[in-house]
């Protein structure tokens, strides 16, 4: 009976083996990608079992984190969360993490590669692991001027300002916005607030963070790059020398007359005059003139066309590349198909305040290590020269004269240089819906360079129509932020 | 084989006291080592989640030590000549197991479900038990041939344990599976793991009576020797109760461990190769045809092919699907090649039967590969003697007796570690020592005990050889 025994002897041995191999299967060979596996609920319970690191402004931290019960450890906690939304985006239990809280979730959570030297001495030291922080750009007091100046209007809107000379976003608010904290926990009151605040239960969709990532149609506003374009490509050569500008002026191609909003001096304005009362007809004829080849060259040096990534992207403004001349000239005045973000526009003011010269706009200033160490540091870089210091400074000097005795006197500031452009921009079905109300302004100072350049938009679909221009509703925001960042500079 | 028998016949001239090696000083030695090591376990598990030395440690260690004390004082003086190895490797399985069911009673998830009870306790209770019950097999059982007077109350006995849980209000239907029964007031109880037993000894003891019929007339054919109709009626007759075992309870384990030991043990029995093949085809047949229609079984094998699927349609809500076995899987591999360490793992996610059916997923997690190979190898170990015992067996009944309890040991494993580790589909049977639940852990103690019975009787130094009268005289006139 023995050698039948050796031989079951080997089958058990085989029975293990097999065992032992798919072991080494599971825990060797696919281990990591099970542990890593997005259902894996340790990943969850990993991400939340350290204390998030903190993101940064002016110095102060405007997040936080509380214990919670349960799988994970650790939440989130927003100062004034509403208010920095736009900026911080969320991380939550139950539903992941957006913006700026997703892209550097990294030295958020202490996972990052770069901490990885550090966790490891860390771990040998018996330290716990910690998350870093995220150094933002952003100037507290103009975002709080930005956010209630939005919240006083009660209509939807936006607000993005920029340090022209370096690209440092200053400002970013939307409203209606949310308060991310009210959805950082897994419980039922988050649930709650998060089915509140879909898009498909709220028509107001605060979630949206309108200053990067809705587009308008910029309006008026738009002529500033029509300016621009007309000055870069020889056009014009000065602000003051009269425009060969009809009245009333029929587009190219068609039979329409393209109106000016009132009875206007436009009949060949010079470039000031017609910037100051914003005249349709000449920057119209601008557009319809250069064509729309060179109107988009333009466009795209300040940034048109392209998604920005501050690093949270933003959404590409438009400006179309196959229209014919009545589309181009209607484009040129900020209508059709054009369309921008808020902080595409304020782009193109940070543009001409910084004499021409275009800085990529970022909100990062630098990535901590838990122990404050820098890890990485964000330098301003140039993105492109949309139009030469001489031209720059032409145009700037037309864009102070709207603001000291145009359509944009509602933006002065006493003892300040303000350079600005309304907009009133129709949209709907036959412009059956309330205009879009803009202004995008800078400030300068004495020595000529500029702390801040900005864009507000307001959609007020409450107010009466004739209310609504960019001078009214938009130009006191704009003013209130530029006074913000100057007193802080102080 | 010839060397573990210690060849009694060189030394029947030498002193008693220091003749065969009996190996119980080996044996405790190695119980020191199966009880401390739970017991720095035990300890870990308590620093690792309350950051203090768990309170119960002491009488912990002195339970632990208590059982492998009297497991060992038993075998010292009723089975002096047994496998040293045998003892030491239950008690180590069985401390490191009350170990995790500890480290699992401490999880915050599974205390959150309605089910939850602190089962460390009760498990240590079954344990002693368990030791109780192998220490009354040593002192009762004093000769394993004494079994095979039962064989046919064996099978009788066998077959009532398989009906139990298909017995209307005496059965519990458990996720499924019918291979429980309820006993107000004591629990549930696993009958499938006490007729496993019962069942090798009727197997052993009709076999040993049979052998040479089913061995010698058979017909060759193609190479194979085909038993005669007549020789089947036993093997139709084991592999119809496998099926119904599959049908009516529904349990793919329970089924392919009968059958297997059976088949191992008619091998055995006749050593004809075709007794294999037979097997094979048959259990696959079996297999093929019960998965075709039985939605238990075939949402187990969808389960086993697509875990991921599983997991899906779990978190869905939809009825009869559960996530197990994907958060099994997961457990697995996030402890990776050595795991997160004692109590700092996640495997409770797999919720129900964490620590019964799932427990090997709780070592993989927090003791990694290198501990769920370590494990393995001590159940690899278990069988190794068990059929070194068989091997040295004198008696074909004690052969087949040990074959058939260590294949049935070693097929256990292979199934229940296999379908946790998505080897092969789940079932519902249990790692023996490891998992919590009485009938199990009991069960397997008396196992150990049958089998260090037959190693002490095969070890065991040839009695004298029978005096005559004769010599008788001479020894006493002898100085």
């Amino acid at each position: 009976m023995n050698k039948p025994l050796r031989r079951i002897a080997i089958f058990c041995g085989l029975l293990v083996l097999t065992l032992l191999i798919r072991d080494n299967w599971l825990q060797y060979v696919k281990a990591d990608t099970l542990k890593d596996d997005e259902h894996n609920r340790r990943v969850a319970i990993e991400r939340y079992a350290t204390p998030r690191g903190d993101i940064i402004v002016d110095g102060k931290a405007i997040t936080g984190h509380t214990t919670t019960d349960g799988d994970f450890k650790y939440k989130r906690t927003y100062k004034d969360g509403a208010m920095w939304a736009p900026v911080t985006g969320y991380v939550s239990q139950a539903y992941g993490a957006t913006q700026l809280e997703a892209i550097d979730d990294g030295i958020l959570t202490g996972n990052d590669d770069r901490l990885f030297f550090r966790n490891t001495l860390d771990m040998i030291t018996g330290k716990k692991k910690e998350g870093g922080n995220v150094v933002t750009t952003l100037n507290a007091a103009a975002q709080k001027a930005a956010y209630e100046g939005l919240k006083k209007q009660g209509a939807k809107g936006a607000v993005a300002a920029i340090e022209p000379s370096t690209g440092k976003i200053l400002s970013l608010a939307s409203y209606p916005s949310y308060d991310p904290s009210t959805i950082a926990g897994g419980s039922s009151a988050d649930e709650k607030a998060w089915t509140r605040l879909d898009k498909k239960n709220n028509p107001d969709d605060p979630m949206l963070n309108r200053a990067l990532r809705e587009v308008y149609p910029p309006g008026s506003t738009f002529k500033v790059v029509t300016a621009a374009a007309a000055l870069e490509h020889g056009k014009y050569g000065s602000a003051d020398e009269k425009t060969d500008s009809p009245l009333p002026w029929t587009m190219p191609g068609t039979t329409t007359e393209l109106p000016n909003e009132g009875d206007l001096p436009c009949e060949n304005a010079t470039l000031r005059e017609a910037l100051r009362v914003s005249c349709n007809t000449v920057f119209g004829k601008i557009g319809s003139d250069l064509g729309n080849d060179k109107m988009l060259e333009t466009a795209k040096k300040f940034g048109f066309t392209k998604e920005q990534f501050v690093p949270v992207r933003s959404s590409a403004s438009v400006f179309s590349d196959d229209m014919n001349e009545s589309q181009t000239a209607l484009s040129s005045i900020g209508q059709y198909n054009t369309a921008a973000t808020p902080l595409q526009m304020a782009m193109v003011s940070a543009a001409i305040a910084n004499n021409g010269t275009l800085m990529k706009p970022y909100m990062v200033d630098e990535l901590q290590a838990p122990n404050l160490d820098t890890i990485e540091k964000t330098d301003p870089e140039e993105m492109s020269k949309p139009l030469s210091p001489k031209n720059a400074q032409i145009l700037q000097s037309m864009m102070e004269t709207v603001v000291k005795d145009g359509t944009g006197t509602n933006a002065q500031i006493p003892g300040v240089t303000v350079g600005g452009k309304t907009g009133t921009a129709q949209h709907g079905v036959d412009n059956s819906e309330n205009p879009y109300a803009w202004f995008i302004s800078y400030a300068k100072g004495e020595d000529g360079s500029s702390p801040v350049a900005v864009a507000v938009v307001i959609e007020d679909e409450n107010a009466v129509r004739d209310d609504i221009s960019g001078g009214g509703l938009a130009a006191p925001i704009a003013k209130s932020v530029m006074e913000a960042v100057i007193n802080s500079k102080k | 084989m010839s060397s573990t028998t210690n060849s009694p016949t060189h030394h029947t001239s030498t002193i008693g006291a220091i003749g065969a090696p009996s190996r119980r000083n080996t044996e405790l030695a190695l119980l020191v080592f199966a009880v401390v090591i739970p017991v720095f376990a035990y300890a870990n598990v308590g620093l690792a989640i309350n950051d203090s030395v768990p309170p119960g440690l002491l009488s912990y260690g002195l339970g632990l030590g208590l059982i492998a004390g009297v497991g060992h004082l038993v075998v010292r003086k009723f089975a002096p000549y047994a496998d040293p190895l045998l003892l030491p490797l239950a008690t180590l399985l069985n401390g490191v197991g009350l170990v995790v069911i500890w480290r699992l009673d401490q999880s915050k998830r599974l205390q959150a479900s309605s089910t939850f009870i602190e089962a460390a306790p009760r498990q240590l209770l079954y344990s002693a038990l368990g030791v109780g019950l192998f220490v009354a097999v040593l002192i009762f059982l004093k000769d394993h041939r004494v079994l095979q007077r039962y064989t046919y109350i064996s099978m009788a006995g066998a077959l009532i344990l398989l009906i139990l849980p298909l017995v209307p209000g005496l059965g519990e239907n458990v996720f499924g599976a019918r291979i429980w029964i309820k006993i107000p007031g004591l629990g549930t109880i696993q009958p499938g793991e006490f007729a496993k037993i019962v069942l090798a000894v009727f197997f052993a003891g009709y076999l040993m009576v049979k052998r040479d019929a089913l061995a010698l007339a058979s017909r060759r054919f193609m190479g194979l020797y085909l038993p005669r109709g007549r020789d089947l009626g036993p093997i139709i007759v084991v592999w119809a109760i496998s099926i119904l075992i599959l049908v009516f309870e529904t349990d793919l384990g329970t089924s392919l461990l009968f059958f297997g030991m059976f088949v191992i043990m008619l091998y055995v029995a006749t050593e004809r190769t075709s007794w294999i093949v037979f097997g094979l085809l048959m259990s696959a047949a079996g297999a093929v045809s019960v998965a075709s229609f039985e939605p238990h079984v075939q949402q187990r094998v969808q389960a086993w092919l697509d875990p991921m699927r599983e997991y899906t349609l779990s978190r869905q809500g939809v009825v009869g699907h559960t996530e197990q076995s994907m958060q099994a899987l997961w457990a697995f591999g996030s402890g990776g090649t050595l795991g997160t360490g004692l109590g700092q793992g996640n495997s409770d996610l797999i919720g129900f039967a964490a620590n019964s059916d799932f427990i090997l997923a709780t070592f993989g997690e927090e003791l990694g590969l290198a501990g769920v190979m370590a494990i393995l190898l001590l159940y690899a170990l278990i069988v190794e003697r068990g059929v070194r015992t068989a091997l040295a067996a004198r008696d074909p009944f004690g052969k087949l007796l040990a074959i058939g309890l260590s294949g049935a040991f070693a097929l256990q494993v292979f199934v229940v570690a296999g379908g946790v580790m998505g080897l092969i589909p789940l079932t519902g049977m249990t790692m023996p020592f490891l998992a919590y639940g009485g009938s199990s852990v009991i069960a397997n103690w008396a196992l150990i005990g049958i089998l260090l019975r037959i190693s002490d009787t095969a070890r065991r130094p040839a009695p004298a050889p029978a005096a005559n009268p004769d010599a008788e005289m001479t020894q006493v006139v002898r100085p």
